[in-house]
């Protein structure tokens, strides 16, 4: 007993001193199957060709021969909303509203955890109450608001709301971040005659790399997988959201160009989660598990 | 996958740039070949995107630099009381302008008609709540508000539990699994489980057989049983619930990594203590590990809740609010781009709002205990 606690000690801590029974190991696999056999019919379909899809797409694994790239062709640049079009919409609609929110929330971040002023609290406050505040709130207003400055339907009207909805979460995760950073260091850059913009620009910011990424990768994948800001705000440059509704719409024509969609606009999240999820789930632990 | 130590952090500098370049990279190809493919038009978005980005980057790295060079001619003691103001003015500017005082207006066009010219007082809730199919959508939201989190955390639970007991690469690969559908939106996971709802009637051209296409439905004629139409089943608002299966399926994941972490921090000895006293695993797991991590299974529980009642875009996208699976989130949706009417797009909004607040007053109570204990 004691010598196989040790062992699990070294290599993992806490509940894990049992060993896996097979039944375990039977039911991890099994949901592990469940969770991914959706998405793996998904992309088996995108590849089968529209003559073959009268069968599910377990059948395409015994002559995989018959597999095209078509569907993806078709899906890239035909059609209403052709997906390639919606891909550099989609692109021109994150990355702005990823990056802008950082910066400013970075700042204000700063100052709610370096400096002293009257307000403070009441504002941060205000910041974590609106973290629960329902977005749909805000689109009636913002839509006439929009309509009334003559800038509905274009990027920056889109830009502006994503860098308000995702302000209250920057600021958030931000300041909890800075606040784990070490004061000496500030306090000593503060002696050496820094000025608080020196202090942000040369010591807070490059500190805080893990949480300006961790909040980059939740808004970029929050603001490239929203239908409903888009879909108002944006009308005429559809994004891969607004494509793939699009396509949900055209009944009849079958699974090809909706699973060849589906799967493109996945595409970029998923690489983009892969190889970061180290800082989303440094993110979402830093934000939400205390103690 | 899990949780480094700062140990660890240097050593993994050189994967971690690897994997940067080969995303960027990976990034980079796919915008030549979405611009490449929309034709000259592509390049054109191509050119605009990057000036916007560009433009939008610098625009507010310069906003700042100009209001820290006016704050800093200000005299000293001026400079050092306006500064904090400089720094959060653009963030708390964007909070108010974009996020409280639209809720603030939403209250008030609640009060007026279409196209909110006209004040109607309480007509729009008089209607809304005269208004059979508008009920049913509260109760399906009900149903969202407990089924989701109830069910996320259960599997959450189980698979955190799980996966902590196989070897640490089995471990990383299954929870990876598990945790993928969060990257997917929820249009397209709409798209993927649409397939395996499907219930359409298909004939195998060369044998004139039935043939079915949908997953769950493969799985029933196994046994010989006839399609279900799971999306148009209205009994028991079972419908509902097999879109909210599918907002568990991208939710377990988040559940799965803070529990995973709380679990593993249930210090060992009070296990030992516990194994010693001869009680069973499961007698462990209730009386020992749950207790422990309580405060993670309320904070994970009361994060999915949130999303759970304001979820719209997965109902909207399944094109199931016209089929009585309607959720405040899909019918503001529906009342504001189909029908045009305002008025009652806000007071559905408010409906949500009101909601939301006993949510809001915890979570600001949570904050404030929270801070205290820092």
């Amino acid at each position: 007993m004691s010598t196989s606690t040790i062992a699990a000690k070294a290599g993992k801590v806490g509940a894990s001193a049992a060993k896996a029974g097979p039944l375990i190991k039977i039911i991890v696999w099994a949901m592990v199957a469940i969770w991914t056999l959706p998405t793996v019919g998904l992309l088996v379909t995108s590849f089968r060709p529209t003559t073959q899809q009268f069968n599910g797409w377990w059948n395409a694994l015994s002559n995989p021969t018959q597999l095209t790239i078509q569907n993806y062709q078709e899906a890239l640049t035909t059609g209403s909303n052709p997906m390639g079009g919606a891909f550099l919409n989609s692109l021109a609609v994150s990355i702005p509203a990823t990056i802008i929110p950082i910066l400013i929330a970075a700042f204000a971040a700063y100052a709610f955890t370096f400096m002293d002023f009257p307000g403070k609290n009441f504002f941060f406050i205000l910041i974590v109450g609106l973290l629960v505040i329902p977005n749909q709130s805000a689109f009636v207003p913002l839509f006439r608001l929009f309509g009334a400055l003559g800038i509905n339907g274009t990027f920056l009207a889109v830009w502006l709301v994503h860098i308000g909805f995702g302000m209250p979460l920057a600021v958030y995760i931000l300041r909890n971040y800075m606040g784990t950073l070490p004061r000496a260091v500030i306090e000593s850059a503060k002696i050496d005659g820094a000025s608080h913009f020196t202090t942000f620009w040369r010591l807070i910011i490059p500190m805080s790399y893990p949480a300006l990424a961790s909040f980059a990768i939740f808004q970029f994948l929050w603001v490239w997988n929203d239908l409903f800001v888009a879909l108002i705000f944006l009308q005429g440059e559809p994004v891969m959201t607004v494509a793939l509704k699009a396509l949900m719409g055209q009944q009849g024509q079958g699974y090809a160009l909706l699973t060849a969609g589906t799967f493109l606009t996945m595409l970029l999240p998923l690489v983009v989660f892969i190889s970061l999820q180290r800082y989303f789930i440094r993110g979402m632990t830093s934000g939400a598990v205390k103690g | 996958m899990a949780d480094t130590t700062p140990a660890e952090e240097g050593t993994r500098t050189f994967g971690t740039w690897v994997k940067l370049v080969l995303t960027v990279g990976l990034a980079a190809a796919l915008v030549l070949v979405g611009a490449s493919s929309a034709g000259a038009q592509g390049w054109i978005k191509l050119a605009n995107a990057v000036i916007a980005i560009v433009g939008g980057v610098l625009g507010a790295m310069a906003l700042f630099w100009v209001l820290n060079k006016l704050v800093e001619m200000l005299p000293p003691a001026w400079e050092e009381r306006i500064k904090p103001y400089v720094f959060i003015g653009p963030a708390l500017s964007a909070i108010g302008l974009f996020l409280v005082f639209p809720a603030v207006q939403t209250v008030q066009g609640s009060f007026y008609n279409e196209d909110l010219s006209k004040p109607v007082g309480f007509a729009n809730y008089v209607s809304l709540f005269g208004d059979k199919s508008f009920i049913s959508t509260i109760v399906n939201t009900l149903i969202w508000t407990i089924a989701v989190p109830t069910l996320t955390v259960a599997f959450g639970l189980l698979v955190a539990t799980l996966t902590d007991k196989l070897s640490e690469r089995s471990e990383k690969y299954a929870k990876m699994f598990i945790f993928l559908p969060m990257a997917i939106s929820l249009v397209g996971s709409a798209g993927i489980w649409k397939l395996v709802y499907d219930a359409s009637l298909n004939t195998d051209p060369a044998s004139g057989a039935q043939t079915r296409i949908g997953l769950f439905n493969a799985i029933l004629g196994l046994f010989n049983i006839p399609q279900v139409q799971w999306l148009q089943t209205f009994e028991g608002k079972l419908n509902t619930l097999f879109i909210i299966l599918v907002f568990v399926w991208t939710q377990v994941g988040y559940a799965m990594v803070l529990l995973s972490a709380a679990i593993k921090g249930v210090p060992e000895d009070t296990l030992e203590a516990g194994r010693i006293d001869g009680a069973s695993e499961r007698r462990i797991f209730f009386s020992i590990i749950i207790p422990q991590i309580l405060p993670t299974i309320v904070t994970v529980f009361v994060t999915v809740l949130i999303g759970a009642m304001k979820v719209g875009d997965l109902v909207f996208a399944f094109g199931a609010n016209s089929y009585d699976a309607d959720v405040i989130g899909s019918r503001f949706i529906t009342e504001l781009w189909t029908n045009a009417d305002l008025g009652k797009a806000s007071a559905i909004v408010v409906v949500l709002l009101i909601a939301v607040i006993p949510i809001l007053i915890y979570q600001i109570r949570t904050f404030k205990r929270e801070e205290a204990m820092r």
